[in-house]
């Protein structure tokens, strides 16, 4: 079992709980920060209910010396400042780990926690009946410290009335709001960290702030030293300590670098509809509408709130129509509204891009909950059949560069173009390689601006906006354009746009249509289909194959087995539409062990390999319980899976 | 050279039905845009589906034949960016107060600055003459197995609450007064609706041209028939809002108006605001330079294909030495 990553210097998964609404987000993002500036690698991952205020949300926060793409199962600091916390939480800490928890509570009952559901009451009773501990915040923390963990009490409210003192703030009320930061600094003193570094990256989260940066400087540094004097830390197993961080690495939200690859692209115009998690999306290019431009002028980007998905994707639809690049994002519910125009986009060839951010159905599933269930719906979504580019970005750092590419496939082929994201990308952190435009090409494709007086027309005199020719993708003109007026229709059409029900027509602008996913095949560059990552090692013959955000997981589980002397080969599918086949052939040629790994309950991209091929994979894992796989999980089902012991379908349970 | 109706009009095969009172709508909108002036390329026409969703392939101007009951979405979504296209949309009352209700209220609400027309004959023409949204409660049309189950929607009292700026109502063989309310519509500085009543020959056997006409309207006196519809501007109506005090007199007086039926039907500007910002210039309130620069005149690459677009100070903000 992979207990940790104990292969690294300052290696350590630190996670903070609390009620929705209570400053877990902010404790995690100043905790993600501090390390950053600290020359430290992190990946967080927050977790979170459908909920706005009170119900248990947490922020596990992997830090590393080395980069890192994924978090693990088990804890090593936690840190409370609630009941709740400790009852969900409290057994995952290692051994030589630390919790952090409010002495006041310790005598409330596991009964007195009503956020805490009953299937998972339940679970917790039982381990704690069964270890013959007391239903209550103190039993939790000596099973902990049964376990090995160490255990720091600190009376936060006795803490808070002698700061208030000593800063002169009689209202109590106003710095119960520094707890959740409070709570973090006693983790930092635990952990050795630097002080000073800790108090900048309180001021760069509160920026907007600087009053109530000011004071949770200040409350920090209380709670620092209170824990520096109370306790003894010179037997803490876990520390940090901080050196300069690069100047090439920096620390990104996943709802945001597929948003700054939209800006670099050249959208300028999206629309949106509210849903988690693709909301921030939309809202993060609402706040940065105006952008900078190399030759000195200021582009923008207009932003729409729609009235519903179906207003979203037609409205952009209108917008691409104009010759602007136009997107829209969205997450399943939202994208199942969008199919009937999505097929009206491939009818009239219409570059648009559709950012789906997947989170776990069926149905409204589970909200805030992470899933890679929507690949399927993504290929086949609308009546019919029409061209569409199903790309899936791995990782934040590629989901910013992916963003470009997506418009350019969009408008080379002229199609629409659904960029596979999720809610684990979405709702993590990471630090990773600066964004470098310099890589960054744009390709309008067949865009023209203008046309010459006399062009040439069709049956019924107009310009042929979908003329049959050598390739099956024509020019395209903006709406508005001088001699160049055509129609659109969503009924099958003529070279000018005009409504046919001809035979053969249809045949001919199907046939157009639909090859224009040969050509994409043919020109889509190899790293944008699929990526191969390490070698296959004749002996084992095992390659992991998976899409989308189980690869950062995926490719730690494989650095940790590497470790063990055991090479695993790992590809990453990127083009899931049209699929790359030949390209996929060549890199799965002598693997005799396929291991399917998925975020979904029917291995979806396994039976793609199968459909095309014809190939079954040896072993599938899959996970669908709303939890993003770790690390760990992925690694110990490899094990058992090279050790000969795994069942053929190994589903993955972790997550509270 | 002066751009002439005929310039408007394409050669595509035209297969309404005989009688259709499409067709008095389709040469009102092309007569319109030849009195205006608007050369084609700077007119796009978007549609529903059925047949007033192939109105756009009998015009010659840019034409875009969208989905049922999506048609305003498709439309703002142009406009905004570009805003120097002339829109007009066009529909069923179907597409726009049945399935595309929700866009229908949604666009009152940002008030872009194009026109909507709806041709309104009560009924599902191309599917065979189901009730549409404006089929009065009880009534029979001849395709109907029973008599109609659902109350109307009043297109015009919905259009002032929803937020559109300017209300008229047309006749489809009043082919004059419709083709001069649409170029006030096209004038009109915000989001224009146009009800236009357009008797279907085939489906709708009750609201009929000839009862339009009054046929079966007689005075009791004169012995004469009474044409149903009369014009709001002939009897002193003023919809124009000409300062905001007025407001609440004027859509009460819109109500009013609306709810009129049967013997006395209102056709003309029922309503008239430019008070009320459009979405252009709250977009231009965020976006200075919108109007000179709107994404559509946007060039987003140099000559070497790289992005002009630089992300430099947002990624700084990214980084540990910030």
């Amino acid at each position: 079992m992979l207990v940790g990553a104990k292969n690294f210097a300052n290696s350590l998964t630190w996670m903070i709980g609390g009620a929705q609404g209570s400053g877990v987000d902010s404790a995690a993002n100043i905790f993600s920060r501090a390390c950053f500036q600290g020359g430290l690698h992190i990946f967080g991952n927050r977790e979170y209910y459908s909920n706005i205020k009170g119900e248990h949300s947490y922020f596990a926060v992997r830090v590393s010396e080395d980069p890192i793409r994924s978090h693990l199962d088990d804890i090593n600091i936690l840190v409370s400042f609630d009941a709740e916390t400790i009852f969900r939480h409290a057994d995952k800490v290692t051994s030589g780990g630390a919790i952090i928890y409010d002495s006041d509570l310790s005598s409330t009952t596991l009964q007195e926690v009503p956020t805490i559901d009953e299937p998972a009451a339940k679970r917790i009773r039982e381990l704690l009946e069964k270890s013959e501990n007391p239903i209550t915040v103190n039993g939790m923390v000596n099973f902990a410290k049964n376990n090995g963990a160490v255990l720091y009490d600190i009376p936060y409210f006795g803490i808070l009335k002698q700061f208030s003192v000593e800063i002169n703030e009689p209202a109590l009320s106003k710095l119960t709001r520094m707890i959740n930061v409070m709570a973090l600094s006693a983790s930092m003193a635990i952990l050795g960290f630097d002080k000073e570094i800790l108090a900048k990256a309180i001021k760069v989260i509160f920026k907007a702030k600087p009053k109530i940066a000011d004071g949770n400087v200040l409350a920090a540094n209380y709670a620092y030293e209170y824990v520096k004097s109370r306790f003894d830390l010179s037997q803490s197993q876990f520390k940090l300590s901080c050196k300069p961080q690069s100047a090439d690495i920096i620390l990104v939200q996943g709802n945001q670098s597929s948003a700054m690859g939209k800006l670099v692209a050249g959208c300028r115009f999206q629309t949106y509809y509210p849903i988690t998690p693709a909301s921030d999306d939309s809202e993060f290019l609402e706040s940065n509408q105006i952008v900078e431009q190399t030759d000195g002028k200021k582009g923008s980007m207009v932003v729409v709130q729609t009235e519903d998905e179906i207003a979203a994707i037609t409205m952009a639809i209108g917008g691409a129509l104009t010759g602007v690049r136009s997107g829209t994002a969205t997450s399943g519910p939202g994208f199942s509204l969008m199919a009937e125009a999505l097929g009206w986009a491939g009818m009239n060839e219409v570059p648009l891009v559709v950012s789906l951010y997947q989170r776990a159905g069926p149905s409204t599933g589970l909200p805030t909950r992470h899933e890679q269930a929507d690949l399927r719906f993504a290929i086949h979504a609308g009546h019919g059949e029409f061209p569409r580019i199903v790309f899936a970005s791995g990782d934040i750092e590629e989901s910013f560069y992916d963003s470009v590419k997506a418009f350019n496939f969009a408008e080379r082929y002229q199609m629409p173009v659904i960029h596979m994201l999720d809610k684990l990308i979405a709702n993590s952190v990471m630090t990773c390689k600066y964004f470098d435009q310099s890589r960054v090409a744009i390709d309008r494709g067949k865009l023209l601006q203008i046309l010459p007086p006399s062009v040439e027309v069709g049956a019924a005199g107009h310009y042929l906006r979908f003329k049959f020719e050598e390739s099956p993708v024509s020019s395209r003109i903006p709406l508005g354009t001088e001699n160049g007026i055509f129609w659109n229709s969503g009924d099958e059409h003529t070279e000018e746009g005009h409504i046919t029900e001809d035979p053969f027509i249809r045949n001919k602008m199907m046939d157009k249509r639909l090859s224009k996913l040969d050509l994409a095949l043919e020109e889509i560059s190899d790293e944008d289909k699929a990526v191969s990552y390490g070698q296959l090692d004749p002996s084992l013959a095992l390659t992991v194959i998976g899409w989308g955000s189980t690869k950062g997981a995926i490719l730690d589980a494989l650095d940790e087995l590497a470790l063990e002397g055991k090479r695993v080969h790992f590809v990453q599918v990127r083009l899931m539409n049209p699929f790359p086949t030949a390209l996929l052939e060549r890199m799965l040629f002598n693997t005799k062990i396929l291991v399917d790994i998925e975020m979904n309950y029917s291995s979806q991209l396994g039976s793609l390999v199968n459909q095309y091929l014809h190939r079954d994979s040896e072993y599938r894992i899959v996970k669908y319980n709303g939890r993003p796989m770790s690390t760990s999980e992925i690694y110990n089902a490899l094990m058992s899976i090279i050790n000969g012991n795994a069942p053929r379908r190994i589903v993955l349970e972790h997550g509270t | 050279m002066a751009l002439k109706l005929a310039d408007y009009k394409t050669n595509v095969h035209n297969d309404w039905c005989p009688g259709c009172g499409d067709f008095g709508i389709l040469s009102a909108i092309q007569m319109s845009l030849a009195d205006l002036q608007i050369p084609m390329h700077k007119a796009t026409i978007f549609s529903d589906i059925g047949c007033s969703g192939k109105t756009a392939h009998f015009i010659h101007s840019y034409g875009i034949h969208t989905l049922h009951g999506r048609v305003l979405a498709f439309a703002q979504g142009a406009k905004l960016c570009n805003p120097e296209l002339n829109v007009l949309a066009v529909g069923g009352d179907g597409g726009g107060l049945g399935i595309g209700a929700g866009h229908f209220v949604s666009a009152g609400r940002r008030n872009v600055d194009m026109v909507y027309i709806m041709f309104n004959n009560a009924v599902y023409g191309l599917t065979k003459g189901q009730a549409a949204p404006t089929l009065k409660l009880g009534m029979k049309t001849k395709s109907l197995p029973q008599p109609n189950v659902n109350n109307s929607v009043n297109p015009i009292a919905l259009a002032l609450v929803s937020g559109f700026t300017f209300i008229g109502r047309g006749y489809s063989y009043d082919v004059k007064h419709l083709k001069d309310l649409i170029a006030k519509a096209v004038q009109h500085k915000g989001l224009a609706f146009l009800d236009v009543l357009q008797p279907c020959p085939t489906y709708n056997d009750i609201n009929t041209k000839e009862w339009f006409q009054g046929v079966d309207n007689m005075n009791a006196e004169t012995g004469k028939q009474m044409p149903r519809t009369y014009k709001l501007e002939e009897t002193g109506y003023d919809g124009v809002v000409h300062d905001e005090e007025e407001l609440n007199g004027k859509m009460g007086q819109v109500i009013e108006r609306s709810n009129e039926w049967g013997s006395k039907i209102p056709l003309g500007v029922f309503y008239k605001n430019e008070h009320i910002p459009t979405y252009q210039e709250r977009i231009t309130s965020k976006i200075h330079n919108y109007a000179e620069w709107p994404p559509s005149r946007q060039s987003i690459a140099d000559e070497n294909n790289g992005p002009i677009t630089t992300i430099q100070k947002l990624l700084d903000t990214l980084r540990a030495d910030n």
